[in-house]
């Protein structure tokens, strides 16, 4: 068959197919333009095929091209359920990916944890030692921050709630980015990560071991119980995520570096999606729960066991049993 | 789905000697893609930044009136502007922020397929380890070094930037009448023919002549005095095998 009588049998059909296209490009929303979509985009896969094969004219070729490329972007168009994947992924598939990469957890938590842990016993028990890693002026800022005598400020009038608002977006905006960036810097072969787990574990302990030395333990101890139990392990799991980043990286086993590296990132990337909840989760509580001074020490302390056992119980148990929204 | 640098296939029509990519999909067809370099990314970028910097300005003045609660809420959007304005757009925009579809650009998968939501969210992360040590030199680095233009965030997230497609413009041919070629032509000739025929407006008079000299000889075309002839007869060829219209 010519080129020409080809064009003419089937003009119409192409364009007709391209107003669909632009219809479906146009915009996400349902619309009756899906109907027998795929059978004409078969038909011009097929028109594609036969111009090339019978060589008609690279002008010819290049149409049916980008109606087959336009074509196939739709039919592969991004599918999402969102929010029966979410409930999925948050009921059940993050904590089985977290035991499921648990070593990366592991070893991210003893970083983080043991240089947080090990930090605070040094500065409690050398004072002195808290000046090696933060810098005066620091100091003296948590000093203002938890002043015993703020408690008592505090307690006549109550934060307003346009302040709990500014700390709600200071927190999301801080400790999240303190999260992808020890996800992130992972990519360096992991050092990135093994670095922000270190040295911010190294800054935290000092914090608390300082305070608690200045005798302001009363005021800081029950502010940080209740969201510290998703913030650090939020920080935690983002460490995992970034070494096993690194270690794609490092010893790529029998794929190639890039392969290895794509796959690793697959897995990091939903463990990311898991540690955002826990820092929004974090960042809510510190700031209209811990902020409150009229709860009883003995209270926060109580919700702050509790909320640490939940976030432990979470990680540990849920999704054990496969449920229906899975 | 496999991506190939122009693999000689099964009557693949050219040898591909830019930086396209053929891609073979499921449907048992090639899709021809054009990844895009460093500077128009680049460009594309710098909108993107400036649209959100005034974006972000504007709505701090408007914020800032409500004093420590507009504080919180301009807080919450410098998070989403920084985190998420890309990932939206990507997702939700067909790969295309404004300054990619500014510069023509959009963003797919490796395999061709539009871009979701753990990929984009991948490869905006990363961008953290791009703009390393300062003004993204570790991401222009490897880009340049990619033979797919790709960063570090596109490598781990398998994605690709690529020039969207302009509609191709139907090229006039000659107005001489068809003649049917003197000896059966191979698919690669017929497809020689055929761009001459498209092409020979956008040449000079000289080099459509040069060109069409080459071929007189092999394709046994009668010869005349007239230097114009033999790109006559070309295009007389391709009209042929375009057929009458």
């Amino acid at each position: 068959m010519k080129q020409s009588l080809f064009e003419q049998r089937h003009a119409e059909n192409w364009q007709r197919f391209s107003t669909r296209l632009e219809t479906l490009e146009g915009s996400r929303r349902k619309s009756g333009s899906g109907a027998g979509f795929s059978r004409e985009y078969r038909q011009i896969c097929q028109h594609l095929a036969l111009a090339i094969d019978r060589g008609y004219a690279s002008h010819l070729v290049e149409q049916l091209q980008q109606l087959a490329m336009r074509g196939h972007q739709q039919l592969y168009r991004h599918r999402s359920q969102f929010t029966a994947q979410l409930l999925s992924f948050v009921l059940a598939d993050f904590p089985r990916l977290v035991r499921a990469e648990w070593r990366w957890v592991a070893l991210a938590g003893l970083l983080f944890f043991g240089s947080l842990t090990l930090m605070a016993l040094l500065v409690y028990g050398y004072p002195d030692l808290v000046y090696s890693v933060v810098s005066p002026a620091d100091v003296a800022e948590m000093h203002a921050m938890y002043e015993p005598a703020a408690r008592r400020i505090g307690q006549t009038a109550e934060r307003a709630s346009s302040t709990d608002w500014l700390m709600f977006g200071y927190y999301v905006m801080h400790n999240v980015g303190i999260a992808f960036q020890t996800f992130a810097s992972g990519l360096l072969f992991g050092v990135g990560s093994l670095f922000f787990l270190f040295f911010n574990g190294l800054m935290i302990g000092a914090g608390a071991g300082h305070l608690t030395d200045a005798g302001m333990g009363a005021t800081f101890w029950p502010f940080v119980v209740g969201h510290s139990a998703f913030e650090l392990t939020g920080i935690m799991l983002a460490g995992a995520a970034g070494l096993k980043l690194g270690w794609a990286l490092v010893a790529p086993g029998r794929l190639r570096r890039g392969e290895a590296l794509r796959r690793a990132a697959q897995i990091s990337v939903r463990l990311i999606g898991g540690v955002m909840m826990f820092l929004l989760i974090a960042a809510f509580i510190e700031a209209y729960w811990s902020s409150m001074s009229w709860p009883a020490a003995t209270a926060k302390y109580l919700v702050g066991a509790s909320l640490w056992l939940l976030v432990g119980a979470y990680l540990t148990l849920a999704g054990r049993t496969p449920h229906a929204p899975d | 789905m496999s991506l190939s640098h122009a693999e000689p296939g099964f009557a693949a029509p050219l040898a591909l000697l830019d930086t396209r990519v053929r891609m073979e999909t499921p449907e048992g067809i090639d899709l021809i893609l054009r990844p895009a370099g460093l500077l128009s990314r680049s460009i594309a970028f710098g909108i993107d930044l400036m649209i959100r910097g005034v974006l972000l300005g504007a709505l701090f003045f408007v914020l800032g009136t409500l004093g420590d609660f507009g504080t919180g809420l301009f807080m919450l959007a410098l998070f989403l502007g920084t985190w998420g304005y890309m990932v939206l757009f990507e997702v939700l925009h067909q790969g295309r922020t404004p300054g990619k579809q500014i510069m023509g650009l959009r963003v797919i998968h490796d395999d061709g397929t539009p871009i979701g939501w753990s990929a984009s969210v991948l490869r905006n992360l990363l961008r953290f380890v791009d703009m390393l040590p300062f003004g993204y030199c570790v991401g222009a680095f490897t880009c340049l070094q990619h033979p797919l233009f790709k960063r570090l965030g596109d490598l781990a997230a398998g994605t690709l930037v690529i020039y969207r497609d302009l509609p191709p413009q139907r090229p006039a041919l000659a107005e001489v009448t068809a003649i049917n070629p003197p000896l059966p032509l191979l698919l690669a000739e017929q497809r020689a023919v055929q761009a001459f025929a498209e092409r020979h407006a956008t040449l000079s008079p000289a080099r459509a002549q040069e060109l069409a000299a080459i071929v007189t000889q092999p394709l046994q075309l009668s010869t005349s005095p007239d230097p114009h002839y033999p790109v006559q007869q070309l295009n007389g060829i391709a009209r042929s095998l375009a057929g009458s219209s």
